[in-house]
């Protein structure tokens, strides 16, 4: 694997540990998706630690249909001059150029995501090329470290966004620590196999067989709509929480993104998740993801 | 030597990395997320993460004012990142509202190199460390812009700015020695916390 690093005077930018150090920093937060700057400015005073900027929130590029592309880059700096923590953008699946614009625009994390319409049934962009981080969605161990081989700097489980239906948000998460753990209990002459059925390269499978963690950060995202969902994901082991259409698709939504952030911290404390949960008015109405049709679930694209 | 724990504070951010750490270097270290829990330890590191998330569960959590106490009676105190932005007393540039612990004499500016494609890491010399420089890495990180009398200046980088200071039990990096591998500023923090 190589790394596109910039040497100057000053220190070094662009590195492996540069780029996944900020999703360390991110860890026990929650990142919200917001499509106007007054959202941002909501998200960050409920205590977001990120914001991911886009257009429309998956639940309206689920209603509207049509091509899902990057956003405008007005919009963009308008939600970088309204707030001073993190923001993120997000590009198609194999988008580079997609993800070259965001990184001029002076974004701090990209998504390569499929909640956007891909850009390339084929390939994923090669994100070694670029000094800014990634994120990438994953439904299974093999497809993280699939993308973690390309240069992603966090992971985020996909779920089903734009649901408000958390139960694809709860498979991807088990299903990726349940495989991190039967790695982990394999002898190292499997783990050549292990790699071939991961579709994963061996040097990533043995890392992982040996330290029982992902490389970088595991977030999770797609359904999260409550406090208690975030506390199970926490729970689950995801090391933060993306919320997307469910703040700002809720009848509450600053009252919301802070019950939320306030369960991420104590996912653990029942009582605190009790009294974050009470007065948040109407959730997002939602869609249970056993009655979308399979060419309609975001979820399988990517691979 | 105290028997005392030393917490890190848990709200948000990288404090596990922080546990590892002071764990390996066989110190005995727990997460603080309550004020009981607070009542219990004998230093505290907050880690990095964001700092308007940290001050506002802080608040909302009665954390704040227990920690100000605590900082004035002279608990030992180590802020990397966003745990310096907490410790110092005025931000140049916080968003409305924003409050810190406060305790060192400083002024500080968040963000201060600009977004995430111009986070760096650096060998960075630090006499109290000595030989050789510390590996350090900066992630959206503060810069102290002004200092009062009473600051100590640990390190500065080429260009002069200064990136961890000390006043009385206090200590402030704008960058993360948990995530590198070299644990010296740690054990030098254990070191004051063991002399309290």
């Amino acid at each position: 694997m190589s790394d596109t690093t910039t040497e100057t005077t000053a220190g070094t930018t662009g590195s492996s540990r540069v780029k996944r150090g900020l999703a360390e920093m991110l860890k026990g937060g929650v990142i919200m998706d917001v499509v106007t700057a007054d959202q941002a400015k909501i998200a960050e005073d409920a205590g977001a630690v990120a914001v991911m900027a886009l257009e429309r929130v998956p639940a309206d590029i689920r209603a509207q249909g049509g091509v899902a592309r990057m956003s405008d880059p007005d919009l963009i700096d308008g939600i970088r001059a309204a707030v001073s923590i993190p923001v993120m953008a997000k590009a198609r699946i194999g988008h580079f150029v997609e993800a070259q614009v965001l990184e001029a625009l002076g974004v701090d994390y990209i998504d390569e995501s499929e909640v956007l319409s891909p850009a390339d049934y084929v390939n994923h962009i090669d994100k070694w090329k670029f000094t800014i981080p990634f994120v990438c969605g994953a439904t299974n161990l093999g497809e993280a470290l699939r993308r973690i081989n390309e240069g992603a700097a966090m992971i985020r489980s996909k779920g089903e966004a734009g649901t408000g239906d958390v139960s694809e948000a709860t498979k991807h998460i088990r299903t990726i620590k349940s495989e991190i753990a039967a790695l982990t209990a394999k002898s190292s002459d499997e783990l050549y196999v292990a790699a071939k059925e991961l579709q994963a390269p061996y040097e990533l499978v043995a890392e992982i067989a040996a330290t029982g963690k992902l490389p970088v950060v595991l977030f999770t995202a797609g359904g999260v709509a409550t406090p208690a969902d975030a506390a199970l994901m926490m729970q689950l082991g995801a090391d933060g929480v993306f919320v997307g259409s469910g703040i700002f698709k809720s009848g509450n939504p600053a009252q919301r993104a802070a019950a939320i952030v306030k369960a991420t911290t104590f996912f653990d404390d029942a009582k605190v998740i009790a009294d974050a949960s009470r007065g948040l008015g109407e959730a997002m109405v939602g869609i249970n993801v056993a009655d979308l049709a399979a060419p309609h679930r975001l979820a399988e694209r990517g691979w | 030597m105290t028997t005392r724990p030393v917490g890190v504070l848990a709200l948000q951010g990288d404090f596990r990395e922080h546990i590892e750490v002071l764990r390996a270097l066989g110190a005995e270290a727990v997460g603080v997320r309550r004020p009981e829990e607070l009542a219990e330890v004998g230093g505290l590191i907050i880690p990095g993460g964001e700092s308007t998330v940290i001050d506002k569960l802080s608040r909302t959590f009665g954390l704040a004012e227990p920690l100000k106490a605590a900082i004035a009676r002279g608990l030992p105190v180590w802020g990397t990142c966003a745990g310096l932005i907490m410790l110092a007393d005025r931000i140049s540039d916080g968003i409305e509202g924003q409050q810190t612990l406060g305790g060192l004499d400083i002024e500080v500016r968040r963000n201060a190199f600009g977004s995430q494609s111009a986070s760096f890491e650096v060998d960075l010399e630090m006499p109290v460390l000595g030989d050789p420089p510390l590996h350090a890495v900066f992630i959206r990180a503060p810069v102290v812009e002004a200092v009062g009398a009473g600051v100590r200046v640990l390190a500065q980088l080429d260009d002069a700015r200064i990136v961890a200071v000390e006043q009385g039990s206090l200590l402030g990096t704008s960058f993360h020695p948990e995530i590198t591998g070299d644990y010296r500023f740690h054990e030098y923090f254990l070191d004051r916390v063991a002399a309290q």
